[in-house]
């Protein structure tokens, strides 16, 4: 690239110059590093936060270090509680996503149907309307069907709006698939169910793996359009924003920071795993 | 598909009919009642034209953000990319609320960056920055961020360098190069950033209820106070379809000003 001949210039020319073109090679480093620095502040704040020590109710200034809020993660009433209910939600829509975004994802990418294009389209309004569109369309479903509010709406809410991302994801990995597979497998006497589990479902785990993880993600930390379908019903992101007007516990920090930790080092893990593998592969 | 039928056009249809019914909770009847939608944009303006502006310059300030980031972990992130855009996926992992909590302890009145910008006297001795415009638009701009880097990062990693090396061989500098190959190729990525941050932007209240103050109130806390509030569906409704409408509008606008054509041929 053009970077590569630039030193050599740079070389020959007074160091005023010099100076001039270092800053300019190296500014969009510093750039993006200060871009990073942006992302990483407020997390910072809260990882710091969640151990304070904190005075009144509100964990705003710093006070003092302690362990206490890592030691007893879930000492504050209604907390533990709601962070089941969210972990329940994450579970099961993502599960009922899973299976359900796979089957029209396969369906979408197999077959020509009647109302396939129409279907293509649907995929994608969710994933551009607003979340409080979403959120207020299903409450008024609700209220006109008179279905109270409660665990079985968040669920319903969530698969709604899960389901397209997993199709996306699952159709992604669909498309680079080589069906001379499936037929080989037909050749040798396999039949239609047998290959689809011994060769078909190995073969798009990964995505559905991906979509299932997204799914969850999405799931645990869906604010929007809970808030709207939950009735008395209380999740994680529920709680934080009750208390975030009464009081803001440092346990919900440690909470917070917990989530991070893990999700952050389990893609960790997938990118040091891939990185070897391209390199074992190369 | 059953679901996604039974549980988005569905709601949707009762969303547009609750917002032609006329009455009080938890009366409402039926009446093709138009003035819903006029009434509630008269009403709403101001929050209306906040939403877009707020939603406009939060973006704006995205892409500019995100593209020399994204820009530097294409071309320069080397075998260390996926570490980088782990970098930038990690703090969302932080729930959304708790980041947007973190805002507010950085730019509370007596945290560290009032205290540096009152110090400097770019802040008068009692100015704030939290309840302010520029608090909720910087919540919205970093809460919506990774919506706008990883489309850029897409089209960027899919330039191939031997265009740009091409360029220079035909004696273009390093600007031009980049404004005639670089850019140009990188438009479907801005594209598909934009609308991921403008949409969610839009329609967001959670910055503005947490980082301003009524008068930073965007349509979203309209909508919300409404329904759960005021119990006044057929606003609320009517608001939500206002709300969709011009955000539709806007994105026909904004596809045709950057050549739909040309983006659906090149592929996202």
């Amino acid at each position: 690239m053009s970077a590569v001949t630039a030193p050599a210039e740079v070389a020959r020319t007074r160091s005023p110059l010099r100076v001039l073109a270092w800053v300019r090679r190296h500014l969009l480093d510093a750039y993006a590093l200060l871009a990073l620095g942006y992302l990483f502040l407020p997390i910072a704040i809260v990882i710091a936060f969640s151990f304070n020590n904190p005075l009144g109710r509100f964990n705003y200034t710093w006070q003092g270090f302690t362990f206490h809020n890592w030691a007893h993660p879930l000492d504050y009433p209604g907390l533990s509680g709601a962070l089941r209910v969210s972990i329940e939600i994450a579970l099961l829509s993502s599960l009922i996503a899973t299976v359900l975004g796979t089957l029209i994802a396969l369906a979408l990418v197999r077959y020509r149907f009647r109302g396939s294009s129409t279907t293509n389209l649907l995929i994608f309004v969710p994933m551009t309307t607003p979340e409080i569109v979403m959120g207020t369309s299903l409450l008024t479903l609700f209220l006109n069907w008179r279905i109270p509010q409660g665990f079985g709406t968040i669920l319903i809410a969530h698969v709604a709006f899960n389901i397209s991302y997993v199709v996306v994801t699952v159709r992604a990995r669909l498309v680079g698939f080589d069906r001379h597979l499936e037929e080989a497998a037909m050749d040798l006497g396999a039949n239609e169910v047998v290959t689809f589990f011994r060769v078909t479902l190995p073969l798009i785990a990964p995505g559905i793996l991906a979509a299932s993880l997204l799914a969850f993600a999405l799931s645990i930390d869906d604010f929007v359009i809970t808030y709207f379908n939950a009735g008395t019903t209380t999740t994680f992101p529920l709680f934080v924003w009750g208390s975030a007007r009464v009081a803001v516990p440092p346990q919900i920090n440690v909470v917070g920071t917990a989530i991070f930790l893990v999700a952050v080092g389990g893609m960790l893990v997938n990118v040091v795993w891939q990185n070897r593998r391209a390199r074992l592969s190369a | 598909m059953a679901w996604l039928l039974l549980f988005f056009v569905v709601p949707m249809v009762y969303l547009a009919k609750m917002s032609l019914e006329q009455g009080f909770f938890p009366l409402f009847t039926f009446s093709w009642a138009w003035s819903n939608f006029s009434d509630a944009v008269s009403a709403y303006r101001p929050q209306f034209v906040r939403s877009i502006e707020y939603a406009g310059i939060a973006t704006a300030v995205a892409l500019a953000i995100s593209y020399p980031l994204a820009y530097w972990i294409a071309f320069r992130g080397g075998r260390w990319k996926n570490l980088f855009l782990l970098l930038v996926i990690a703090p969302f992992f932080v729930t959304y609320l708790i980041r947007t909590l973190a805002w507010e302890t950085i730019l509370s009145d007596n945290g560290v960056v009032v205290g540096l910008l009152r110090d400097v006297h770019i802040l008068g001795a009692d100015g704030r920055l939290l309840a302010t415009s520029a608090a909720v638009i910087a919540g919205i701009t970093y809460n919506f961020l990774p919506f706008m880097v990883l489309p850029l990062y897409v089209s960027l990693e899919q330039v191939d360098p031997r265009l740009i090396e091409a360029a220079s061989d035909l004696y273009a500098n390093r600007v031009v190069s980049f404004a005639r190959v670089t850019l140009p190729l990188s438009l479907p990525g801005v594209f598909a950033g934009v609308l991921l941050t403008f949409i969610p932007a839009a329609g967001d209240f959670i910055n503005a209820q947490l980082l301003g103050t009524p008068r930073q109130y965007m349509i979203g806390n309209v909508i919300q106070s409404q329904f759960l509030s005021l119990r006044n569906y057929p606003t609320a409704a009517a608001l939500s379809f206002v709300l969709m409408g011009s955000i539709l509008v806007l994105v026909m606008i904004f596809a045709r000003s950057l050549g739909t054509d040309r983006l659906t041929g090149a592929g996202a």
